[in-house]
């Protein structure tokens, strides 16, 4: 029987929500044991967020210091050599997923699959390529290492079981480079909820205008308990900071509730909310493209339509 | 110092890509190709660190059929000193595109490769991260912000919590993403003098990469579509018609 290695992402404390979907999509490939790694400097609070899902067989934690940054160049190594005893190697396609599977792939001489959306048996896999104008279904051979990253929208986060699994620490023998230094994180959110996680999501696009007028959608966002999205254009423009972005090349969310307001909808950005429940679009172009893809559309401007919405809604 | 700049010959951003009907393939006769968007950026990136004096020669490097030598003359017409095309007639995985750029690093002994962080066909995000490894070097993928001082690059990257900043010893590895810059447009006599300048032309099976697919393609099917949802007229029927899907509980 087959063993699953998933690589746990964490912020140096608790356990991203994206590791419990990658578990989600471990559970499907009918592995006799699904392991989950922990590269930290102190790893015990996501060791336990990890212990607690339900499908999961062990938490391994690997504890160093020069495990204290989320560096690709420092973890691969560790992943790579791990894997030799492993069938699949999961991570989740986020940024740090991505950085750190291929290199570690790379390392251990076999290809990757990225954004895995189904499982369809255990060497069958369906994944989105062109913005996801395209599917395709990829197959791999029998006796091939299977590396590859998880869409996370495409899977629910595993829920908590009441029995934790155990932790072990590990030591793994991989030279580490020092050819990388951390510096620093500029963080760009607030207290608002993960977007990647968030049921509900409000995003604005080039219609908000400005920076200052994007505090419109913030404040709808806060009312509803929503995270705040943003097109590609609202952030090349200044108005919100990068990790705001949705889309192909920001984030793929799948909220229960998507709505937004002056964006038009290039198709880079809906490949970033297919999976989204209910999309709800509100633009001032009635031919915008967001609309054939919205389940509620509105003809307006979102300036009227806003505090209105806030009006009615507080009735 | 010199550079290496990888360009992936790709169908179009703006062409609304479709599957053809027998699920074989997606269509691109007749369909414009470009250099992937990324890979343009990365391109430019290049150009401005030569022009800065930080550099003194770029290559650009492409892997595919030999219509790709298109992709490379627009490279050269941006700015590109040199070219070379590693001919390859079946399709290249992440992987052994790699390895194939491990061989002409090796040949050339460049400071730096930069490349786009993803193609916009097959959407992998792979490559840079995989060269990176085979290296042996540092790598600072989806950079916003690209700073070159005494043998070392400051990189900021757009990851999900915000930006990160790294510092890495050179030679690197930096894949790029859209905002590090704009792309300056082609202009006409550049395109006329791009002629002139070198492109070689090296087989991928001479340089003995191994090619083998590590994961078949069996289909490729359209994404499935949303149903057709419904226009409203006032804020009043769109907060009704969200209150009856149950989305606002």
């Amino acid at each position: 029987m087959s063993k699953v290695l998933i690589l746990a992402e964490h912020d140096g404390g608790g356990l991203n929500p994206s590791t419990a979907k990658c578990v989600s999509c471990a559970a499907e490939l009918s592995a006799a044991a699904i392991d989950v790694v922990v590269f930290a400097d102190a790893a015990a609070a996501a060791a336990s967020g990890a212990a607690a899902l339900d499908q999961v067989s062990r938490v391994l934690t690997v504890e160093r210091e020069e495990n204290a940054h989320p560096l690709a160049a420092v973890i691969a190594p560790q992943l790579a050599a791990m894997a030799a005893d492993y069938d699949y190697v999961l991570a989740p396609s986020t940024t740090f997923g991505k950085d750190v599977l291929p290199r570690a792939a790379a390392l251990a001489g076999v290809g990757q699959i990225s954004d895995i959306m189904a499982v369809e048996g255990p060497r069958r896999f369906r994944r989105p390529i062109y913005a996801g104008n395209a599917i395709i279904t990829v197959t791999v051979a029998d006796d091939a290492k299977v590396f590859a990253t998880v869409r996370v929208a495409s899977y629910p986060a595993a829920s908590e079981s009441g029995v934790a699994a155990p932790i072990e620490s590990l030591s793994v023998d991989a030279a580490l480079p020092a050819y990388t230094r951390y510096v620093e994180l500029q963080s760009g959110g607030g207290d608002r909820p993960d977007l990647q996680a968030a049921r509900r999501v409000v995003s604005g696009g080039r219609g908000v205008g400005s920076e200052d007028n994007f505090k419109v959608i913030f404040a709808l966002a806060d009312r509803l308990g929503a995270g705040v999205g943003a097109s590609r254009a609202a952030v090349d423009a200044g108005y919100v900071p990068n990790d705001m972005q949705v889309g192909q090349t920001g984030k793929i969310i799948a909220p229960e509730l998507y709505m937004a307001f002056g964006i038009s909808g290039a198709i880079q950005h809906l490949t970033g909310i297919k999976d989204a429940g209910t999309i709800v679009a509100v633009n001032k172009d009635p031919d915008a493209p967001i609309f054939e893809v919205a389940d509620i559309g509105l003809v307006g401007d979102l300036f009227e339509i806003i505090p209105e919405l806030e009006r009615v809604l507080g009735n | 110092m010199k550079i290496l700049v990888c360009l992936k010959r790709v169908v179009d951003y703006n062409v609304r890509v479709r599957v053809k009907p027998d699920g074989s393939g997606v269509v691109t006769e007749g369909v414009k190709m470009s250099i992937n968007p990324f890979d343009e950026i990365a391109l430019e990136e290049a150009l401005r660190i030569r022009e800065r004096g930080d550099a003194n020669e770029v290559i650009a490097l492409s892997i595919g059929p030999d219509d790709c030598q298109q992709q490379l003359r627009t490279g050269l017409a941006m700015g590109a000193d040199r070219a070379i095309l590693v001919s390859a007639d079946t399709a290249v995985e992440p992987l052994a595109a790699a390895r194939t750029m491990m061989q002409i690093i090796e040949r050339e002994d460049p400071g730096l490769v930069i490349l786009g962080k993803q193609a916009i066909d097959d959407d992998c995000n792979q490559t840079g991260q995989m060269l990176a490894a085979l290296w042996n070097r540092p790598q600072g993928t989806f950079a916003s912000k690209l700073e070159l001082k005494d043998g070392r690059a400051t990189v900021t990257r757009e990851v999900d919590a915000g930006l990160e900043v790294i510092d890495l010893e050179l030679p690197a590895v930096i894949t790029t993403d859209l905002r590090l810059n704009e792309p300056r447009y082609v202009k006409l006599p550049d395109i006329m003098k791009a002629k002139k300048k070198p492109l070689e032309v090296l087989n991928i099976s001479e340089l003995g990469v191994d090619t083998a697919l590590n994961v078949q393609v069996e289909t490729y099917a359209p994404p499935p579509t949303r149903a057709k949802g419904v226009m409203v007229d006032s804020v009043e029927s769109l907060v009704s018609a969200m209150r009856d899907k149950g989305l606002l509980g």
